[in-house]
C-alpha cells in the first residue's frame, strides 16, 4: 500500500467487502461523539448487559455476492411460466400488467410510512380512497377499510366483530371452507368460548336445510365461502333470510375476480363481505404478502377494524384524504378498540388498485368470463378421461374437485416429471372424497397448455 | 323537584324531574374533548350504578368514557346527536343532552356537587384528573 | 391536487388486453344459475395504460417517502430500504412461487425460512422464531395466544395481561383478543416500569407481562432481569415488544434478560419498506419450554432436504392462510446475509450515535424529556414553546414546510406533548445537521411569530385538513353521482 498524498488512501476492499448503510467516516463518527461528550460508544451503552461474543450468523457480504446468492436460492425454486402449476386453493395464478409492479416499486409509495401526517400523503391517502370505492362497488358494500393482512384473518376479524355485537357464542361455518381459513378462525376464536359449528355439504354445495335447522338465535354469524374450497358457486341468496330471521350477521367470503360475473354479496344481503385480494394482479410469492378484503353494510361503520380513509377539505377548500374513524383503532382506544391491527397491508392494496384500473369495468368482466370458460374446457376434457371423474356436479367458476382411479401422489409425481403440478390432493379435510385433487385453471392457461395436460394425465392412468 | 343540575367528578351533569334525570357533560368537558364527532348511542334498558360507563363519545383523536352519576335504568338517548355531534360543543347543558335515566336511588344526588362547588371544583387542582 | 380517478375515466376505454379465447366459448347463462350472475358491472374505471400510469405516478410524487425525505419517526425505525432486496425479491423464482407448490419445488424458499429463523433465533437469543404473523400486532397476538396455551396445558389459562402505561396500543388490544383482562401499570417519571407497582400488580392471576425495552421513551429498562425473576416468581411469562430491537442487536439479546416470549418488526429493525401502511412481518421468538405452542406448519431440515411439517398437537394452530409474508421475509433474509455479524452491530451502534447528537444538539432548542444518554431515540416536549401558544402539533406541521417528516408525536402518552425522535442509522451527519438547523429555526419562530406555525403548513399539497368534518360527515368512496369538484386552481404549486 503506497501513501502518496490526497486520493492514494489505502483500498478499503482489501479490508472489507460487505454492504454498508451507514454513511458515517471514522472523522465524523469522532466529532459527534466529542459533540456528545463522550470519549467513546462504549460510554453511552455503559449500563447496558453488553454480550461478550459476537453473533453467530454469517459475515457480510458485496452487494454482487448478495445478488449470486439470491440467483442461487431463487433457483432451488420452481415456478410458472416455466412450470405449468394447476393450483389454486386460495391464491392464484393470474397475468399482472407490467404496470401494477412498476407503480408498486415508485419509491415514493415504496418507502412511504403510514398516512398520519395528510398534508404529505396526498398519494397514498387518494389511492387508498379509489381502492375502498372500487371494493364497495365489485361487492355491492357501503364501506371497505383499507385491507387486512390477507383473507383467513379477515374473515377472523368478521366473525369477531359478530361475537361482540351479538354477544352470542355460536358461528356457522361452511365444512367446504378452505382448511386454513377453518384453522385460523379456531385459533382466534379458541378462547372465548366460541362453538364453530361446521355445515355439511351436498354435492358440493351448503345443506341449506341444515343452515335452517341450526340458524336459530343463538348464532352470532353464518359464514359462506362463495366460490367455495371446492370451486363451487354457492345458493348465497338462501341465507340472507334466515339470517335475518335469527339476527344473526350474514359474512361471505369472496374471491374479487369471480366478481367480473357472480352476484356481488352486497346484493345478496350480505352484512359483511371478507376475502382474498392478491388475485387483483398481486404475484403469488410463496403466500404473501398479500391483501386481506374487508367490506361492509354502513350499519358496522363503527364496528369495523382497520384504517379507513375519508374525504374532506384542507383550509384552503382543497378536496384533501386523511385517516378518519380513528378513535375506533387501537392508538386511541387500546384494549377497547374494534381490534389490534396496525400496519396491515397498504402497498398492497395500492397494486390491486392500479390493477383495477388497468383492467377496468369491462376488463374484469372478460377475465372472469375467461376463467369461467377455460376451467370449464379442463373440466369437460379431462372428466371425459377414464379413470377421472368429478367429485360433484354443482357449479363451478374457476376451480373444480376431480377424483380418480389412481393415487393422487402417484398423478402428482409423474406430472411433476414433466413440468406440471397437479392439482392440490384434498383428502386429509375430505378423506371421503377418496382420491380427490383440487384443480385451478385461470387465464393464464392456453388450450394447448390444457390439452397437454389433458395427453399426459392420459398416459399416466 | 329542582330543575338545577348536580355535577359528578367526572365532569356530567344531571338534571332531574320527578324520578327521571337527564345527563350530559359540563361545559368545562366539552371544551376539553373539542370537537365532538360521533356519540355513541346509550342502550335503553342498560342497569347502571353510579360510576359505570353509561356510553363513550369521540372527538377525532380521542375516545371518552361518559359516566353515569348516579344509579338507575337508562331510558333514552339524544337521537339528534347522530346527525349533530357538535351539539354537545355548542348546548352542553341543553340540546346536547346525551342519555336519559330513571333513577333508583335519589340518595346518591346528594353526593354529587351543585353548580357552586362544580365551579370551586374546576379551580382545584383535582378537576385535571377526572377525565 | 390530483383529481379522483374516476372523474378521469372514459367509457369505452382499457388500459389492458387478455389474449383472445382459444377454448370454446360458453354462455355463463347455461353453467351457472341467473340468481348467481352479476346484472350490473362494477364501476370500474375506463383507462388507457398511459392515463392509468400517468395518474398514480402523479399521486405518488404528492408523498413524502424514505427515498426523498429524512423521517425522524420515533419507533418506527425509518431506515434506508436497500434496493438490493427489492431486485432479489422481484426474480421470477421467488415472485411467482405458489405457496401449495410440492416442497421439491420451493426448496429455495424453505431454506430462506429456516436461516432466517435460526439467524433471527440467534440475534435474539430465543429458542425458535415462527415466521407466520404479518405484522406487529399479528405477532403479539401470536405471542399472547402461544402463553395462554402454554398455561392452559399446565392446568390454569389464568386471566390477566399486565401492561405499562407506556406501551403501544397494540399491547393492550392484542391482550384483549387473546381473551385477557388488561391490568395498566404505572411507569416512573422516566418511563421505567415502577417496581413496586408491579409488584403489587403481579398475582397468580397473571399471564403474562408486556414490556417494550428499550422503553417507549428510548431507555433500557435496567431493572429488566430483577424484573424477569418477579413475574417468573408467579408464574407468569415475560413478553419482548420489539418494535424498539434497532437499539439493540448485536449488543444485547433480549432471550438473555429473561424474555419468553418476543415479536419483532421486520418492517423497522430489518429494513423492509413501509409501502404507506405495510405489508411488513412480525415474526414471533419463543423459549424452549413454548416451541411446541408455535403455529404450523414449521420448516424442518433433514438429508432429503427442507420440508414443512404441517401438525404439532399442542401448536395454537395457524394465525393466517399459507406461510407468511414470504417475500418480506426474503428482504429481511436478504437484509442481514449483506450485513453479516459486524454489519448488524455496527448499525445499532451508530443508530445510537446519531440518536445522541440529536439529543445534545437539539436540547438547547426544546425540552428533553429525559436529561440522560439515550439509546436509539429521545424524546422532547413542546414545553419552552408552550407559554407561547405553540403545541408539538404546531412544531411538527411547521416541519414539513422545511421538508421533514415530523417525529412521532403525542406518544408514549405519559410524555405531554412529546416528540420522539429517532434518525436511524443510515441518516449522514450533514442531514442530521441540517434537520437541527430546521428545528432551531422553528424554535425561533415559536419565539417571534408563533402564528406562523399554528397554521403551518404551507407549503405542502394540501394544508391542514378538516378532520372534525371527515369524521362527522364519513365519506369512504367515490360514488357515480358525486360531481367532479372544481378545484381552486393555483399555478404556483404544479
Amino acid at each position: 500500500m503506497t501513501n502518496a498524498g490526497d486520493g492514494s488512501a489505502p483500498f478499503s476492499c482489501i479490508i472489507s467487502n460487505t454492504m454498508d448503510f451507514t454513511p458515517h467516516t471514522e472523522a465524523e463518527r469522532k466529532e459527534m461523539l466529542a459533540d456528545i461528550g463522550v470519549s467513546s460508544f462504549k460510554e453511552l451503552v455503559k449500563n447496558l448487559p453488553i454480550m461478550e461474543e459476537d453473533l453467530k450468523i454469517p459475515s457480510g457480504l458485496s452487494e454482487g455476492e448478495m445478488v449470486r446468492l439470491g440467483h442461487e436460492l431463487g433457483s432451488k425454486n420452481q415456478a410458472a411460466p416455466r412450470l405449468s402449476s394447476y393450483l389454486g386453493a386460495g391464491a392464484y395464478e393470474h397475468f399482472s400488467p407490467a404496470a401494477v409492479s412498476a407503480l408498486m416499486s415508485r419509491g415514493e409509495f415504496l418507502t412511504s410510512y403510514t398516512p398520519y401526517q395528510p398534508e404529505v400523503s396526498q398519494g397514498t391517502l387518494q389511492t387508498l380512497y379509489e381502492f375502498q370505492s372500487m371494493i364497495c362497488d365489485l361487492t355491492a358494500m357501503d364501506v371497505t377499510n383499507t385491507g387486512m393482512y390477507e383473507g383467513a384473518s379477515a374473515l377472523a376479524e368478521a366473525v369477531l366483530l359478530a361475537l361482540r355485537e351479538t354477544g352470542r357464542k355460536k358461528v356457522l361455518i361452511p365444512r367446504s371452507l378452505h382448511p386454513d381459513y377453518k384453522t385460523v378462525l379456531s385459533t382466534y376464536t379458541s378462547e372465548s368460548g366460541t362453538q364453530l359449528i361446521e355445515i355439511p355439504f351436498k354435492d358440493g354445495q351448503l345443506d341449506l336445510g341444515f343452515v335452517a335447522k341450526n340458524l336459530t338465535s343463538e348464532v352470532a354469524a353464518v359464514v359462506i365461502q362463495n366460490p367455495n374450497f371446492f370451486g363451487i358457486v354457492e345458493p348465497a341468496e338462501a341465507i340472507a333470510p334466515l339470517a335475518q330471521a335469527a339476527s344473526a350477521l350474514y359474512i361471505a367470503s369472496v374471491n374479487p375476480i369471480s366478481l367480473g360475473l357472480l352476484t356481488p354479496p352486497g346484493e345478496y344481503g350480505a352484512d359483511i363481505a371478507v376475502g382474498e385480494g392478491q388475485s387483483l394482479g398481486i404475484a403469488p410469492g410463496f403466500g404473501g404478502p398479500y391483501l386481506g378484503l374487508f367490506a361492509c353494510k354502513t350499519k358496522w361503520l363503527r364496528k369495523m377494524p382497520g384504517r379507513l380513509v375519508g374525504q374532506t377539505v384542507d383550509v384552503d377548500g382543497r378536496r384533501a384524504f386523511v385517516l378518519t374513524l380513528q378513535a375506533r383503532e387501537q392508538h386511541i382506544r387500546r384494549e377497547k378498540a374494534t381490534s389490534n391491527v396496525c400496519t396491515t397491508t397498504a402497498l398492497i392494496a395500492a397494486g390491486s388498485t392500479f390493477y383495477m384500473s388497468l383492467l377496468g369495468k369491462q376488463g374484469l368482466r372478460d377475465l372472469a368470463y375467461q376463467n369461467l370458460a377455460k376451467a370449464r374446457y379442463a373440466f369437460d376434457q379431462l372428466t371425459q378421461i377414464p379413470g377421472v371423474r368429478a367429485a360433484f356436479k354443482a357449479p363451478i367458476f374457476n376451480e373444480f374437485v376431480l377424483q380418480t382411479t389412481t393415487p393422487v401422489e402417484t398423478l402428482q409425481q409423474r406430472l411433476l416429471e414433466c413440468g406440471v403440478v397437479a392439482g392440490l390432493p384434498i383428502k386429509k379435510w375430505y378423506p371421503e372424497l377418496e382420491n380427490a385433487s383440487l384443480w385451478c385453471v385461470t387465464e393464464t392457461k392456453t388450450k394447448a397448455d390444457i390439452d397437454f395436460l389433458v395427453k399426459t394425465l392420459r398416459g399416466v392412468l | 323537584m329542582s330543575t338545577s343540575r348536580r355535577y359528578a367528578k367526572s365532569h356530567e351533569w344531571i338534571r332531574v324531574e320527578g324520578t327521571l334525570g337527564t345527563v350530559g357533560i359540563s361545559d368545562h368537558a366539552q371544551k376539553e374533548v373539542t370537537d365532538v364527532v360521533y356519540v355513541e348511542v346509550a342502550k335503553t334498558g342498560k342497569v347502571v350504578k353510579a360510576g359505570d360507563e353509561a356510553t363513550t363519545l369521540e372527538s377525532v383523536k380521542a375516545a371518552f368514557s361518559i359516566y353515569a352519576p348516579v344509579s338507575g335504568t337508562i331510558t333514552k338517548s339524544n337521537l339528534a346527536l347522530d346527525g349533530d355531534p357538535g351539539l354537545i360543543n355548542k348546548s352542553p347543558y341543553d340540546e346536547g343532552w346525551i342519555f336519559a335515566l330513571e333513577i333508583s336511588d335519589p340518595a346518591e344526588l346528594d353526593k354529587l356537587m351543585s353548580e357552586e362547588q362544580y365551579q370551586k371544583f374546576l379551580t382545584s387542582g383535582e378537576a385535571a384528573a377526572h377525565h | 391536487m390530483e383529481n379522483l380517478i374516476f372523474e378521469k375515466s372514459q367509457p369505452g376505454r382499457k388500459g389492458y388486453q387478455l389474449p383472445a379465447l382459444d377454448v370454446p366459448s360458453i354462455d355463463p347463462a347455461g353453467v351457472l344459475p341467473k340468481a348467481s350472475l352479476r346484472q350490473h358491472l362494477a364501476e370500474l374505471p375506463e383507462m388507457s395504460e398511459l392515463d392509468v400510469v400517468r395518474h398514480y405516478t402523479r399521486l405518488s410524487q404528492l408523498n413524502f417517502s424514505i427515498d426523498t425525505h429524512f423521517y425522524p419517526l420515533g419507533s418506527c425505525t425509518m431506515k434506508y430500504n436497500p434496493k438490493v432486496n427489492e431486485t432479489i425479491a422481484n426474480f421470477t423464482g421467488f415472485k411467482a412461487v405458489h405457496p401449495l407448490q410440492p416442497a421439491s419445488t420451493v426448496q429455495g424458499f424453505l431454506q430462506v425460512y429456516y436461516e432466517l429463523e435460526r439467524m433471527l433465533a440467534e440475534i435474539c437469543g430465543m429458542a425458535e422464531f415462527t415466521l407466520q404473523p404479518s405484522a406487529g400486532a399479528h405477532g403479539e397476538l401470536a405471542g399472547l395466544l402461544i402463553a395462554r396455551a402454554y398455561h392452559k396445558y399446565k392446568g390454569n389459562p389464568r386471566k390477566t395481561v399486565i401492561v405499562p402505561d407506556s406501551a403501544h396500543g397494540t399491547n393492550p388490544a392484542s391482550a384483549m383478543i387473546a381473551g385477557y383482562h388488561v391490568v395498566t401499570v404505572k411507569s416512573d417519571a422516566k418511563g421505567a416500569i415502577d417496581l413496586a407497582a408491579l409488584k403489587a400488580a403481579l398475582n397468580q392471576d397473571t399471564a403474562v407481562f408486556m414490556l417494550t425495552n428499550p422503553s417507549t421513551l428510548g431507555l433500557f429498562e435496567t431493572h429488566v432481569k430483577e424484573i424477569a425473576k418477579m413475574v417468573h416468581d408467579v408464574g407468569a411469562l415475560l413478553y419482548l415488544d420489539g418494535a424498539n430491537m434497532n437499539a439493540l442487536v448485536g449488543l444485547v439479546r433480549p432471550g438473555d434478560l429473561g424474555f419468553d416470549i418476543m415479536h419483532l418488526n421486520l418492517h423497522k429493525t430489518f429494513s423492509t419498506p413501509h409501502g404507506g401502511g405495510g405489508p411488513a412481518a412480525g415474526p414471533v421468538g419463543v423459549s424452549q419450554a413454548l416451541t411446541p405452542f408455535l403455529p404450523v406448519p414449521r420448516v424442518r431440515k433433514t438429508e432429503q432436504g427442507y420440508s414443512l411439517e404441517e401438525t404439532s398437537p399442542l401448536s395454537i394452530g395457524k394465525m393466517r392462510a399459507f406461510n407468511g409474508n414470504s417475500l418480506i421475509l426474503l428482504r429481511a433474509y436478504i437484509y442481514i446475509r449483506c450485513l453479516g455479524r459486524e454489519g448488524v452491530r455496527k448499525n445499532t451502534e451508530i443508530a445510537i450515535l446519531n440518536a445522541n447528537y440529536l439529543r445534545v444538539k437539539l436540547r438547547d432548542y426544546y425540552q428533553l424529556a429525559i436529561d440522560e444518554p439515550c439509546m436509539h431515540e429521545c424524546i422532547f416536549t413542546a414545553a419552552k414553546q408552550k407559554p407561547k401558544g405553540v403545541r408539538t402539533l404546531d412544531i411538527a406541521k411547521r416541519l414539513l414546510d422545511y421538508g421533514y417528516h415530523p417525529p412521532t408525536i403525542y406518544f408514549p402518552l405519559i410524555v405531554e406533548e412529546a416528540m420522539m425522535i429517532e434518525p436511524t442509522e443510515t441518516e449522514s451527519k450533514q442531514t442530521l445537521d441540517q434537520f437541527i438547523e430546521a428545528m432551531r429555526l422553528i424554535a425561533q419562530e415559536a419565539e417571534r411569530d408563533p402564528e406562523k406555525l399554528k397554521h403551518a403548513p404551507y407549503t405542502t399539497p394540501v394544508r391542514r385538513l378538516d378532520e372534525v368534518k371527515a369524521a362527522r360527515e364519513p365519506n369512504l368512496r367515490w360514488k357515480p353521482s358525486d360531481k367532479p369538484i372544481v378545484s381552486p386552481v393555483d399555478p404556483a404549486r404544479r
